[in-house]
């Protein structure tokens, strides 16, 4: 199986071409969307599990931290946005930090407590740290709300200085919500590729080497933990501004697996625009496969297996191969792991 | 003074002692060499040395500093590098960016999240100057887990050396080699003698007592044996289980 190390080692650049042509669809899709039977709701939806998604990688395919748990910091962020406006002040950007700090704060304490660890232990205390934050959910009905939730979470107005924008449109907040994205897009683009991103990547191959070239591995996993809960605390603060609500379910064992199934299937792996792939990957089929039939769940589940039998690379790994093969990118094998 | 000193050090794993006030020195500028049967310590001792293992009792001073019980990124930082028995590489990287990552510019950058890395002429200039010492020149962007087993090797000594150390602790550096290889490995480790410390467990005694200028045996996690490869020629143990004369 081909790895996040066989795509080329970049030097790092603020933008590449496959950013640019992102930022094009994406920018032209409430154009499209409609005319392929899907709405444009379902465009913020798979915005913002990008956002979550992409982040989740850093951790799950850069650093190859199998987290299980990731569902709570996505919860977390929903939570705290909807806190902030209705106990706070309506407020965007209030809310949008309150999600991202809260979520931090929790992935801080929790990767303090699990960065010691590796492999299935580390898998197991993600999950377990997950399961306390679902449960406390729960429970903490008078902060929470309870198994309803918290309700009615206002869509606060974007302030632009010249202009405001209501958010309560679906297509501003599509723009709002995509634009988002872009700017996670290039970030985490470019932690991916920095001296952090390849130590990172170090840390995955080979643990102990790591250490024994000078670096504190317990730092780089916990502060991949970091980021990647803060990316899962955005989407989530945003999630809760799309949904109007937030709500538990969004915490549990099934949610913090669908990312995980998402990030394999669309090749996470393998190269950073795997979980991009994933996330439309995993929409699509149910949307469209939800559609035709109820039992969709249980297809894309066969396509998972499917995935991890035959092609565990995922689509990203499949396209790059398939990339390789081309003629005119007939290449020998040590041009192909040269700078970009 | 020994540039480094490990006096009665003590390692135990449950009710099994595997060093026993065991004491070692190793002499600035030379190469030293460890040596003695399977399960004699050696490998512990290694680990001892590079902060793998905290030692149960004793001291180990680098340079006038005690380091027993730091951890190995400490020691790294501090000029102390090593290779290892079973292969230990970022396999799945290219070549020049095994290196890389080891030097020490490199590590003074890696927290910085907005930084670049393949387009600094001076990071990749400075691991090409390694993998030209262990003889990799040209051979920078092919992935490293495809290298034949004696370049692999090599590697692994370049990226022990773009640490930058003072020390260089070789774990068995001969393992798996062919007879071309180790002859190439011997005239890399002559090459590297004299600038840097060196200490290497060796199984291949001819190479050990044609590279090093002391060695100690090991047996029973204890020192039985150390002088010169010429002295040590003559010592009855060495002779029967390491030389394989009989007597």
């Amino acid at each position: 199986m081909i790895t996040l190390s066989d795509i080329p080692p970049r030097a790092g650049a603020w933008l590449t071409p496959q950013i640019v042509v992102f930022t094009a669809i994406l920018a032209t899709a409430p154009l499209w969307l409609g005319t392929i039977g899907l709405y444009q709701y379902l465009g913020i939806e798979i915005a913002i599990w990008m956002i979550y998604a992409l982040g989740f990688n850093l951790l799950f395919g850069y650093g190859g931290l199998h987290s299980f748990g990731h569902g709570a910091y996505l919860g977390i962020g929903a939570y705290a946005f909807g806190l902030f406006q209705h106990h706070v002040g309506v407020s965007l950007w209030g809310g949008l930090l309150a999600a991202v700090f809260a979520a931090g704060i929790a992935g801080a304490l929790v990767g303090a407590a699990v960065s010691h660890r590796r492999g299935i232990y580390f898998a197991l205390l993600t999950n377990a740290y997950g399961q306390v934050f679902w449960f406390s959910a729960i429970k903490l009905h008078w902060l929470t709300g309870g198994e309803d939730g918290l309700l009615n979470i206002p869509r606060p107005t974007l302030d632009l200085g010249f202009a405001r924008v209501d958010l309560n449109d679906n297509m501003a907040l599509y723009f709002f919500v995509a634009t988002a994205l872009v700017v996670s897009v290039v970030l985490l683009w470019r932690i991916a590729n920095s001296p952090f991103g390849r130590v990172l990547q170090a840390v995955r191959q080979n643990e102990s080497r790591t250490a024994f070239v000078g670096y504190d591995v317990w730092w780089f996993k916990w502060a991949a933990f970091v980021i990647s809960t803060l990316f899962a605390g955005f989407a989530g603060g945003l999630f809760a501004m799309a949904q109007e609500s937030a709500y538990p379910d969004i915490m549990s064992l099934h949610q913090s697996g669908l990312i995980v199934m998402m990030v394999l299937v669309g090749g996470g792996l393998v190269g950073f625009w795997g979980p991009v792939y994933g996330v439309v990957l995993y929409f699509v089929a149910r949307d469209v496969l939800g559609t035709l039939t109820e039992t969709w769940l249980l297809w894309y589940g066969l396509m998972f297996m499917a995935v991890v039998m035959f092609r565990p690379e995922g689509l990203a790994g499949a396209l790059h191969v398939s990339a390789r093969r081309l003629p005119f990118r007939a290449a020998p094998r040590r041009a192909s792991v040269g700078p970009a | 003074m020994a540039l480094i000193e490990a006096q009665n050090i003590h390692k135990r794993f449950g009710a099994r002692v595997v060093l026993e006030d065991i004491s070692l020195a190793f002499e600035e500028g030379q190469v030293s060499g460890i040596m003695g049967p399977n399960g004699a310590g050696k490998t512990t001792c290694f680990h001892v040395l590079t902060g793998r293992y905290k030692p149960d009792r004793g001291t180990i001073r680098f340079d006038g500093v005690d380091i027993a019980g730091r951890t190995p990124q400490a020691l790294a930082r501090m000029g102390i590098s090593r290779s290892f028995q079973i292969m230990s590489l970022f396999d799945q990287s290219a070549v020049i960016e095994n290196v890389m990552i080891a030097l020490p510019e490199f590590r003074t950058r890696r927290r910085r999240l907005a930084d670049s890395v393949f387009n600094d002429a001076g990071l990749l200039d400075a691991a090409r100057e390694i993998l030209d010492q262990v003889g990799l020149a040209g051979r920078e962007w092919e992935p490293s887990a495809s290298l034949p087993y004696g370049d692999r090797r090599a590697l692994e000594i370049g990226v022990a050396l773009a640490a930058r150390p003072r020390v260089l602790f070789l774990d068995e550096p001969t393992s798996g080699l062919g007879a071309e290889a180790t002859r190439n490995l011997a005239e890399l480790i002559r090459r590297l003698r004299a600038r840097y410390t060196i200490v290497m467990i060796e199984h291949d005694m001819q190479f050990l007592f044609d590279l090093a200028d002391r060695i100690s045996v090991v047996h029973w996690g204890q020192v039985i044996a150390e002088g010169t490869p010429a002295a040590l020629r003559t010592n009855k143990w060495v002779q029967r289980s390491a030389l394989g004369e009989r007597g």
